[in-house]
């Protein structure tokens, strides 16, 4: 069985004093994809760097299908868009794609070009100078740019941070349909809902360190059932699904009339907000 | 380096030249440079015409034909030799950390090409472009002095490709100052490299006039420290090496930095100033955090 694409082992970063990641571990295999959520200054887009060869790490290993986060291997097997990028401004969207072309030795040619465009919907935009874009338009633009090549990882950060609701749809259903061809996606995002959306695996770090891990579903267990009587609304904290029809009957036979009944989840936002302690960065 | 690589290179080559020849600088440059051109060919006129007059009819312990060529095509090696570093200097403004801060960068150093050949390709296309402004410059006012007084330096080529080579050593400088300093800081620290070298020139030169073996070997360890300074006076010097007597003796001591002989370890310490230059900025660019 084949390994997987990215293989993150106890990595620490420190930058002078500060320790950025504090021994990190985290997989992801082909055709998942997975939500980095955390504060601003966990260590996101330090660990999204490192994977990509941007940022030495000072402990730890990462590892790219199998190769040391940063070897020519590595980097040849990924895609990357930072949260804070530029492209020249004075290139085509189609110039820039032929520029990614042509330094990742891919082979796609026009073709590719032309699908890459149409799948973040800048068909219509191939010839259009990055600079006459807007901010949306050029967060698109670099989704394409980091596609080039067929990358077998995508890392992405903060990748629809300037996208309004159309543009996001337009990308969720792009990941979606990478996931689908087997691409590996870790996605930096501070948009919970989007996350909760589309990611199988979600990771949240605060302070450099990992403080929980899961699919969406399994970190937003249940949080409550609420039971709407005939004396007003009765909550039992922590009780789930299985748990609601003993509640029921209890009631019942204790008196009280039973007019509805509602199990609560907890949403991943709740998750998120206990996971971090409130800590905003 | 594989094809591939080779092939990512001569991108990144392509990309720096274009990007040089977009800036606002290069344009500034141009218009500078057909400024400088237009206002050298009329001072050449102008030089050459007085001093035929001027020396019309007396004993010629000058010749005024060499005196007046060499010092103005002096001027002109100096200018260029300026002009040329400017363009140097702004076609390597921010190239790693500049381009870093504003995000630039990271697209392309995440591609297989690799730092190192990253730099080196950045650093070709600069050399290039002002490598081969240093050349058009310079041939152009040879050109102007040919024609506006019949006067050629006693080597021409010699001289033009120190100038190229100059300018290359200043792009790798500056390349070098971009793996560390903030984009204002690298150009201030780079103009005030090359006016140290040049200053260091005159140094030695004044050293030599007043007969200081202190001052003479102060100047010229500076100069070989920054051996820009040691090309461009070993080009005034090939301007003139044949010249004899007098005017020889007096054209040594040219008013833009004296002119002082060099051999061939001067080209050999040069390449080799060039490519530590390169191989420093280069392990500061791997060590470097984006």
């Amino acid at each position: 069985m084949a390994g997987p694409v990215l293989a993150v082992s106890e990595l620490q970063k420190r930058y002078g004093s500060q320790q950025a990641l504090a021994g990190v571990d985290l997989e992801v295999e082909a055709g998942q994809l997975v939500g980095l959520l955390g504060p601003n200054g966990a260590g996101k887009s330090t660990l999204t760097k490192i994977a990509c060869g941007l940022v030495r790490p000072s402990a730890g290993r990462v590892e790219v299908v199998g190769h040391p986060a940063g070897s020519a291997r590595a980097r040849a097997a990924l895609g990357y868009l930072a949260e804070l990028f530029r492209f020249p401004g004075w290139l085509t969207a189609d110039e820039l794609l032929r520029l990614h072309h042509r330094l990742s030795g891919s082979e796609g040619g026009a073709p590719e070009r032309r699908q890459l465009l149409g799948l973040v919907e800048l068909g219509d935009a191939a010839g259009k100078r990055v600079e006459a874009m807007s901010k949306g338009m050029q967060q698109r633009l670099g989704i394409a740019q980091a596609l080039i090549g067929s990358p077998r990882l995508l890392l992405l950060d903060e990748p629809t941070s300037a996208l309004d609701p159309v543009g996001r749809r337009i990308v969720r259903e792009l990941l979606e349909r990478l996931r689908g061809r087997g691409v590996a996606v870790l996605l930096n995002s501070h948009l919970l809902s989007e996350v909760e959306l589309i990611c199988d695996h979600v990771a949240i770090i605060a302070g450099g360190r990992l403080v929980k891990a899961g699919t969406p579903a399994g970190l937003a267990g249940a949080a409550a059932v609420v039971v709407e009587t005939g004396s007003g609304l009765r909550t039992f904290e922590g009780a789930g699904r299985e748990e609601a029809p003993g509640i029921v009957a209890d009631l019942v036979a204790a008196g009280e009339r039973v007019y509805g009944v509602e199990v609560r989840h907890s949403s991943l936002e709740d998750v998120y907000l206990e996971a971090v302690g409130g800590v905003t960065g | 380096m594989n094809g591939a690589q080779l092939s990512a290179a001569a991108t990144v080559v392509g990309l720096s030249i274009q990007e040089g020849l977009r800036r606002r600088v290069f344009l500034a440059v141009l218009v500078l440079t057909v400024g400088f051109l237009a206002l050298y060919a009329l001072g050449a006129h102008f030089a050459f015409d007085d001093v035929d007059e001027f020396a019309a009819g007396e004993t010629k312990i000058l010749d005024p034909h060499a005196f007046t060529g060499a010092t103005i095509f002096g001027l002109a090696m100096f200018a260029t030799l300026f002009l040329g570093a400017v363009l140097a200097v702004f076609l390597t403004l921010g190239v790693v950390r500049g381009d870093a801060e504003s995000g630039l960068l990271q697209p392309i150093v995440v591609r297989p090409i690799g730092r190192t050949t990253m730099l080196v390709a950045r650093f070709a296309g600069a050399a290039a472009l002002s490598g081969a402004y240093v050349l058009v410059v310079y041939f152009a006012a040879w050109a102007i002095t040919k024609a506006t007084g019949d006067w050629s330096p006693d080597h021409l080529l010699g001289p033009a490709l120190g100038l190229a080579l100059a300018v290359a050593i200043l792009a790798a400088l500056s390349l070098l100052a971009s793996t560390v300093l903030s984009v204002t800081a690298q150009g201030i620290v780079v103009f005030m490299v090359f006016g140290a070298g040049l200053t260091a020139g005159l140094l030695a030169q004044i050293g030599n006039a007043i007969d200081s073996d202190s001052l003479h070997s102060i100047g010229r360890t500076a100069s070989w420290a920054l051996p820009f300074e040691g090309l461009y006076t070993a080009g005034l010097h090939a301007l003139i090496s044949e010249t004899s007597g007098l005017t020889g003796v007096v054209l040594q001591l040219g008013p833009f930095g004296g002119s002082e002989a060099a051999g061939p370890q001067l080209i050999a310490w040069a390449f080799l100033y060039l490519t530590g230059v390169i191989a420093l900025a280069a392990f500061l660019f791997s060590r470097r955090d984006l």
